[in-house]
């Protein structure tokens, strides 16, 4: 009963990200005119899971105390490479799914090998990279383009068994292989502790380096992952600066609607797909009630505010002035 | 002077010993921390470190742990050289640390920091269940079963952090534990427990390197003292050999290198500037009660983190939650923001202890950082007055012959000298009435100290009231008209004249009252 308690107060960010949510989706489905059935929902789906991946992405590194300013370029360049490589025979698309995916852990390990070995700030290293990833993006597919396997692409954008959205299922195959095995391993521990606290992290032996480039990789394969989804909605490649600009903000902002802290070492990917979703979500509800679209960035920036003032509710328990500014 | 003569001498290896370290010494660029130390510890024994501020102790441990690699010298582990990459690599020799800054993760939970280093793995994933089940031991061992091991560290009250940072170290198996300063934040009833568990392991063959400034705690668990002083082992002895005052001349005795200012004589007390009365903050500040009058210097002395910084950041209106009542000119403040204690109402202005982080702006020039505090006594409607602000600052300059290229360079080419002194020039352009300083010498060359305490002095004949905390004793003695010994949040002791030497400073430091020479009065308790 304590524990139970005890485990509820330390994840209030997760639950009440999914409370939200939950609360936001139902008024959507109620306003809709066709109500809760399987297409509402797989359009939904198919929207949210993207930004949900990107978001698990941006997880990762804000948990070390750090943030990946390329995820959305990855995002990109894996929808470019993907949209040349999955299409053929079965072992061709077999193949060239795994290069696309490896294509975004490599991107990411990049980017953890120059924060680690080069110590450069991860924020700065990331604005740098991203850019070379754009520009990656934009020799593969100097013109939106491409194609991808149909018959794949619609099954993975329609449902399993006509009823759960297929991209579901890829998301929670997400959490179940890559997320929660890293949460539970040494690694993933250790970015926690790195991220709570560096210098006792070291003190204690931890593995800070293994740990911050794990992140990093995982953060470039998950986002190699939506890329791969993209292309499956797309039927295509473009390598588009805003879209991937956009995802690289709308990911921080779902990492902080879902509970994780920008400073590190608390919270987690499930709190950051909850995330994602609420910024997906606001976009439909502008839609049933049939509100200008152009509000969509208003209604988004106070979900935001909303999100990181309970957050930084701990100010007021500050005794030490000088402790609000570290 | 009354220092024992004697100099470290040499000994011979000791065979029974499994810890050795041999010449070691410790350089940081121009100083030296450790000089030349032979130092030896045995299984089954608690040994007890000694030393005043800046003798060496905390170095030594830092070597001891991997921390630091030492400048030059041995260490020796069962009569074999090792060398530590790291503080990973002397735990899994076997020689475990608990510092005192705590070496806890706040986000994470009690197990998970119990467990950090070495988790129990179950299909290459985290055990859980085995994890939980092995704080639990460890922290019923140190009788903390009150601890719930899903709570998360930052949630616990700092006592408790420390037993968790006990279990944590013994959760590693040592075979040499260390502990720095290990009980400071602990409560009476933790303390006993820490000792039962020490003599535990004691008798379970373990080294038990203790440092600590409760006199009576190392009375009760030593069983063999090292007195260091200036970076030197000066000597070891088995417990019960020597008295206290004996204890203290050893860790005293440092040479007089610095010539101070002369003091000038006080016919009638000086009318107080600054009043304290009954100032209290958590349990970090005990009812501090303390007037510094114009003119007068006042020196806050005592062992590092007693309570010096809170109390002086109190006064700057750092601090929430302070009780307790301040009057400045006989006018009682409420001090809510740095911003309101420097304002020409109240005067005050706070010399801060890190001068890279809290005292300067490093990339801005010589000239903004001098003129940062005292910049709206220059403006004239809503732009600053350049001319007459530049006047002020060249003639800043000149006063403290600050040694800058040119004033517009970046005050980070400056040496660490100069660039106290661009601090405390900051600080004079308020004309603040009450100087604060928080260990202003420390780090700085001989020369620039020398004038620092003459600008001390100078200011103080102009009438202002100066509260002067450092850490070397001897700038107590030089500079200070009175001085007020800080231990665990209260002043224990206050000096005067005659009384402000060096044997009262350390007894009192330590919390001591050496019968033979009580001086003045005291509010000494011993903690409960």
């Amino acid at each position: 009963m304590n524990d139970l308690k005890l485990r509820l107060g330390q994840n209030q960010g997760v639950i009440l990200a999914i409370v939200v949510f939950f609360l936001m989706f139902t008024l959507y489905i109620a306003n809709h005119p066709a109500g809760l059935t399987v297409p509402v929902v797989t359009t939904a789906a198919n929207k949210a899971v993207l930004l949900a991946l990107v978001a698990m992405a941006q997880t990762l590194p804000v948990l070390t105390g750090g943030l990946d300013l390329s995820v959305g370029m990855v995002f990109i360049m894996t929808n470019c490479l993907a949209s040349s490589m999955v299409s053929g025979d079965p072992l061709q698309i077999a193949i060239g799914t795994a290069v696309v995916l490896l294509a975004g852990a490599l991107a990411g390990l990049v980017n953890g090998v120059i924060v680690v070995y080069g110590r450069l700030q991860p924020i700065i290293t990331t604005l740098a990279t991203g850019a070379v990833y754009y520009g990656i993006a934009l020799l593969l597919r100097p013109v939106p383009g491409g194609d991808v396997d149909e018959e794949l692409a619609d099954f993975m954008t329609y449902t399993v068994f006509e009823v759960v959205p297929t991209s579901l299922v890829v998301l929670l195959a997400a959490v179940l292989i890559i997320w929660l095995p890293f949460r539970n391993s040494v690694v993933g521990r250790g970015c926690y502790a790195v991220g709570s606290a560096e210098g006792a992290a070291y003190m204690t032996g931890v593995a800070i380096g293994r740990s911050k480039m794990a992140a990093y990789t995982l953060a470039g394969l998950l986002a190699g992952l939506a890329g791969l989804m993209l292309t499956f909605v797309t039927f295509s490649g473009e390598a588009s600066a805003p879209i991937g600009g956009t995802y690289t903000l709308n990911s921080i902002a779902a990492v902080v609607i879902g509970g994780t802290s920008l400073y590190g070492g608390a919270g987690g990917a499930i709190g950051s797909i909850f995330g994602a979703f609420i910024l997906r979500t606001i976009d439909d509800l502008l839609f049933v009630f049939d509100l200008p679209p152009l509000w969509q960035p208003l209604f988004q920036g106070v979900v935001l505010l909303v999100a990181v003032s309970l957050g930084a509710a701990r100010v007021f328990q500050i005794r030490n002035r000088l402790e609000l500014f570290k | 002077m009354n220092a024992p003569a004697e100099e470290p001498v040499s000994r011979p290896p000791d065979p029974a010993a499994f810890w050795q370290m041999r010449g070691i010494s410790k350089r940081y660029g121009g100083v030296v921390a450790l000089d030349g130390v032979d130092f030896a510890c045995h299984p089954g024994a608690i040994h007890a470190i000694l030393g005043e501020n800046g003798a060496g102790k905390s170095t030594l441990i830092k070597i001891a742990a991997g921390v630091v690699q030492p400048s030059a010298g041995t260490l020796l582990l069962d009569g074999e050289a090792v060398t530590f990459a790291g503080p990973q690599d002397a735990n899994a020799k076997g020689i475990v640390c608990i510092f005192q800054e705590l070496s806890l993760m706040p986000d994470l939970s009690v197990a998970d920091n119990i467990s950090m280093a070495d988790p129990p793995l179950r299909w290459g994933l985290i055990d859980h269940r085995a994890q939980r089940r092995r704080a639990e031991e460890l922290l019923s061992k140190v009788g903390c079963d009150d601890v719930n091991p899903l709570e998360l560290v930052k949630n616990l009250p700092l006592s408790r952090r420390q037993m968790v940072e006990i279990a944590k170290a013994l959760g590693r198996n040592p075979r040499m534990l260390i502990l720095d300063e290990a009980t400071s934040a602990l409560t009476a009833a933790d303390v006993e427990k820490v000792y039962a568990i020490l003599g535990e392991l004691r008798a379970q063959g373990l080294a038990i390197l203790y440092i600590s400034h409760r006199m009576h705690e190392i009375e009760e668990l030593a069983d063999t003292c090292s007195v260091f002083r200036n970076g030197r082992h000066i000597e070891t002895f088995a417990k019960g050999t020597r008295s206290d005052s004996e204890i203290v001349q050893l860790m005293i005795g440092r040479e007089y290198t610095q010539v101070y200012p002369p003091k000038p004589q006080h016919e009638t007390p000086p009318e107080p500037e600054l009043e304290i009365t009954g100032l209290t903050w958590g349990n970090r500040l005990a009812d501090i009660s303390l007037s510094v009058g114009k003119g007068e210097i006042v020196g806050l002395g005592g062992l590092d983190g007693q309570g010096q910084r809170e109390l002086l950041l109190a006064l700057f209106g750092v601090l929430r939650g302070v009780t307790g009542e301040v009057k400045v000119a006989g006018r009682r403040l409420r001090l809510t923001s740095p911003q309101f204690a420097k304002s020409s109402a109240v005067g005050i202005a706070l010399i801060p202890e890190d001068r890279k982080s809290e005292g300067l702006l490093l990339p801005m020039s010589v000239r903004d950082n001098i003129s940062m505090a005292s910049i709206s006594h220059f403006t004239r409607g809503l732009f600053i007055d350049r001319e007459r602000q530049n006047a002020e600052i060249d003639e800043m300059v000149r006063r403290l012959s600050i040694k800058a290229g040119d004033v517009d360079d970046p005050v980070a080419t400056l040496s660490g000298g100069n660039q106290q002194k661009v601090v405390i020039a900051k600080w004079l352009m308020t004309n603040a009435r009450i100087v604060l300083l928080n260990d202003p010498t420390r780090g700085i060359d001989v020369g620039t100290k020398q004038e620092i305490y003459q600008l001390l002095r100078d200011l103080a004949a102009a009438g202002t009231a100066i509260l002067f905390y450092t850490t070397d004793y001897d700038e107590l003695i030089g500079c200070c008209d009175r001085v007020s010994i800080m231990y665990d949040g209260r002043i224990v002791r206050e000096l005067e004249g005659e009384a402000i030497n060096e044997e009262n400073i350390v007894a009192s430091a330590l919390n001591l009252m050496l019968d033979d020479r009580s001086e003045v009065s005291s509010q000494a308790e011993e903690p409960a």
